[in-house]
């Protein structure tokens, strides 16, 4: 299952509830405002980096640099592009929304 | 004092009237559209002279994160705007230390000279206005 998350971690429960749902084997991909959570020194920092040693953590490159994050991006999470992002849905038999 | 008169007296005075206003940006740039909206109101209130102030809390302090670069989400950077702002005699910009702290984010990395307020000072800024309109 690949989980995509769009949200701010600040504004909204979608990353916590996608993080207490996701299962190994599993993958996340952060996209639009919920890019944030995949910065450094942020509050969301800790709970990200536990769900990284389950299931890999993916952030989409164009948000990021949209928003000036490009450079404080956690180390462990792979940043990918949007042919990236396309694989990701062809590699996972579902996935699911977390809007 | 003549009808005629007295109405331009009104008016001139009604002219005269600035009020502070403050808008107070709590989202984050792109993701929705709030903030590119709060900038384009706030430079329309400075065209009626009004005094104006910009408050940043909570997601709305990332609207004023440095390098932001649209290219692949082929919309439009409107971060440059920020530091055009002074041209419009809108010079008052007060960023709540609390809400960078939370996001790891350091005033070095702001792209516009800011002022750093406390949030106890936020709320004390916000006390002082006359209009306060929320993004």
């Amino acid at each position: 299952m690949l989980h995509i998350v769009n949200k701010s971690p600040y504004e909204r429960s979608s990353l916590t509830s996608c993080l207490a749902h996701a299962t190994k084997g599993g993958a996340i991909l952060l996209i639009e405002d919920a890019v944030y959570a995949a910065t450094r020194g942020s509050t969301a920092e800790a709970a990200l980096k536990r769900a990284m040693r389950e299931l890999p953590v993916y952030a989409l490159g164009p948000d990021l640099e949209a928003r000036g994050m490009q450079a404080a991006v956690i180390d462990g999470v792979k940043v990918v592009d949007y042919g990236g992002f396309v694989d990701l849905v062809a590699e996972h038999r579902t996935s699911q929304s977390w809007l | 004092m003549t009808q005629v008169a007295e109405a331009v007296e009104r008016e001139t005075q009604t002219r005269a009237v600035v009020k502070k206003f403050m808008y107070v940006n709590r989202k984050a740039p792109y993701g929705t559209i709030y903030a590119l909206e709060g900038l384009e109101v706030a430079l329309i209130s400075a065209a009626f002279d009004q005094d104006v102030s910009l408050a940043f809390l909570d997601d709305g302090v990332y609207q004023l994160v440095k390098g932001q670069q649209t290219k692949g989400l082929e919309v439009k950077n409107f971060s440059p705007t920020y530091r055009a702002l002074e041209g419009y005699d809108i010079e008052k910009l007060y960023v709540e230390r609390e809400s960078l702290e939370a996001r790891g984010i350091t005033e070095g990395q702001l792209l516009v000279a800011v002022q750093v307020v406390s949030a106890r000072e936020m709320s004390e800024l916000m006390e002082a206005q006359d209009v306060i309109i929320g993004f």
